[in-house]
């Protein structure tokens, strides 16, 4: 009887009819967020005005520049929800493209591989991303109308853009055609010194950089219903899919904020003290059980903001928390392969985006696939 | 039309190279100075230029190549926009040499920016630098002598490429040297080199 409330707990939304719409859910997280991070900030602007003996001033430059790109974040998001969705594929788009300029910039590439490198920035990261836009271009129907920009387009173009979309040519996209067209447009070259690593570096480059990080906005694209159960099939859900979003983008955030003060707080085991000093097993568990217990709070609380269930959201936030710091390890390797500190390093003046973003690329094509798998349901 | 066009061209080229500027060990003066800078790029001028502060960009010059930028309509506009000294490095003459026609451009209020490698070096280290700058330094011993590194720009655009890649570059300005009294052609521009060469470590760290 009891293992039966709980599990009613647990599996099913609260039957109680939403107190709070979808899109107020979004700005609530968005605004606790931010509140959150301001607070971080006046700590921070206290921290560096300590001496040297206190704390370690580079630690609190870290995490400075950490919150700082949080603040960008999160106007990234506020963006979202006061503009149309295609304004936010753009910002990502713009995140994308200054990220790859940083990866290859302290990658080492040679003089052959120029004209591969220009396809890959000027034709497959904006492609990727129009793709992404196309994704709400549905088959001709009665009377229904493609508008883009304003312009009216012909049945026959909304047929052939819809057909791409059913096909979701932007989950194929880079995999498929870009990973092999840079292999094969290098050898075209003949340069043979190193070829294989060079084909990896790019290959690698933009299927973080990019293909990674385009999940996240496509969260807005995505249809998905919700489970009253576990083994029942998905129910349209009304809810507004930038919940999706603001659910990873601010998990990750928080997520990482929690791995940062545990590892300070009683970091005993470093994971790989020759790939990240600071990150420690103790930092992943803690931040990862945390981050659970948090998102499904939110569910909770704001139980418009996902369609998930309070457990499922437990679920994809411990996820959301492993795969972030995932991302960020993997990001620490290389760059101590490459043997900078941060990307931003070579090139001074510029604020590092790749730095800021690493968990996000890892987190959001997870996020997206799984929801995708679990949710969506095909009108 | 110029000076619209002239702070256009200068951002263009700042958000494709993705230029960001260090002054190590000085900082920008509208003092009549001599930017000397690794060679390694066609957009080498163009964005030592661009990256300079408004009220440098100016009075500064870029001395260049006249073979190349004087090819073609756009490439002739491009250099008047960012008002090139160009100089031909077929005829050069003995009575009126180039170091002549740079003091004489220079006068009293410009400054220039000058690779005394003479070309590009497609390798990207440093070759011996050509005597331009000595007799600069010789004739005109009031001159600020700016050593420059720029990184990254053969990235953007090697030799031999048309279009150039976003990348990101950054350009080091260094303290100024000058001719010291007696000192022999080849120490001074050994000297020199060596002053650009150090910058490219700074950059590194």
């Amino acid at each position: 009887m009891l293992s039966t409330n709980i599990s009613n707990l647990l599996l099913a939304q609260a039957e109680t009819p939403e107190t709070v719409s979808s899109a107020t859910a979004s700005w609530i997280l968005l605004g606790i967020a931010v509140a959150m991070l301001a607070t971080l900030m006046l700590i921070g602007r206290f921290l560096s005005g300590r001496s040297e003996s206190v704390i370690d001033p580079a630690i609190v430059r870290a995490f400075n520049r950490r919150v700082a790109g949080w603040m960008l974040i999160c106007v990234v998001l506020a963006m979202t929800m006061l503009f149309p969705r295609g304004l936010t594929v753009f910002l990502f788009f713009i995140l994308s493209f200054w990220a790859m300029r940083e990866f290859i910039t302290i990658t080492s590439t040679r003089r052959a591989d120029h004209r591969t490198l220009f396809w890959v920035f000027v034709i497959f990261t904006p492609l990727q991303y129009v793709l992404i836009a196309l994704m709400s271009v549905q088959a001709p129907g009665n009377g229904t109308v493609l508008h883009l920009f304003g312009f009216e387009f012909s049945k026959s173009f909304q047929l052939a853009i819809s057909k791409i979309t059913a096909y979701d040519v932007f989950t194929i996209l880079i995999p498929v055609y870009a990973t092999l067209f840079i292999a094969a447009r290098i050898a075209f070259t003949g340069d043979r010194k190193r070829y294989f690593e060079r084909i990896a570096k790019i290959q690698f480059a933009i299927l973080i950089c990019v293909y990674a990080l385009s999940h996240a906005p496509a969260l807005l694209y995505l249809k998905v219903g919700r489970r009253v159960d576990v083994f029942s099939e998905p129910e349209a859900w009304s809810g507004d899919p930038r919940g999706l979003l603001f659910f990873l983008v601010i998990l990750v955030q928080f997520s990482e904020l929690m791995h940062f003060l545990f590892d300070k707080m009683f970091g005993r085991h470093v994971i790989a003290p020759n790939i990240n000093s600071t990150k420690s097993w103790e930092g992943l568990i803690c931040a990862a059980c945390l981050t659970a217990v948090v998102g499904m709070l939110i569910q909770y609380t704001l139980a418009g903001i996902t369609p998930f269930m309070p457990i499922g959201a437990a679920l994809m936030a411990f996820l959301i928390s492993v795969m972030g710091t995932s991302g960020s390890m993997t990001m620490s390797a290389i760059k101590r392969d490459r043997g900078v500190q941060d990307y931003g390093t070579l090139v001074t003046g510029h604020a590092s985006i790749l730095d800021r973003i690493d968990s996000i690329c890892f987190a959001a094509p997870i996020f997206f696939h799984i929801t995708r798998f679990f949710l969506q349901i095909t009108p | 039309m110029k000076a619209f066009t002239g702070p256009c061209l200068a951002a263009l080229a700042k958000v494709v190279s993705g230029a960001s500027i260090r002054w190590v060990g000085c900082t920008p003066d509208t003092c009549q100075r001599v930017y000397f800078a690794n060679h390694t790029s066609h957009l080498d001028a163009l964005v030592l230029w661009a990256s300079l502060p408004r009220k440098l960009r100016a009075i500064t010059r870029p001395v260049a190549a006249l073979d190349y930028w004087n090819g073609g309509p756009i490439r002739r506009y491009m250099a008047n926009c960012f008002n090139a000294l160009l100089i031909d490095r077929q005829k050069v003459k003995r009575r009126n040499t180039p170091v002549d026609i740079m003091i004489q451009e220079m006068g009293s209020d410009f400054s220039l920016i000058v690779f005394p490698e003479g070309g590009r070096n497609p390798a990207g280290d440093l070759q011996p630098f050509k005597s331009g700058l000595y007799y600069l330094g010789k004739k005109r011993p009031d001159l600020e002598l700016m050593p420059v590194y720029i990184h990254n720009l053969n990235r953007v655009m090697p030799k031999g490429e048309v279009l150039p890649l976003p990348l990101l570059s950054c350009i080091t300005i260094g303290e100024p040297i000058w001719l010291q009294s007696g000192e022999h052609k080849n120490d001074f521009l050994d000297r020199a080199r060596e002053a650009v060469l150090n910058l490219k470590e700074v950059g590194q760290d």
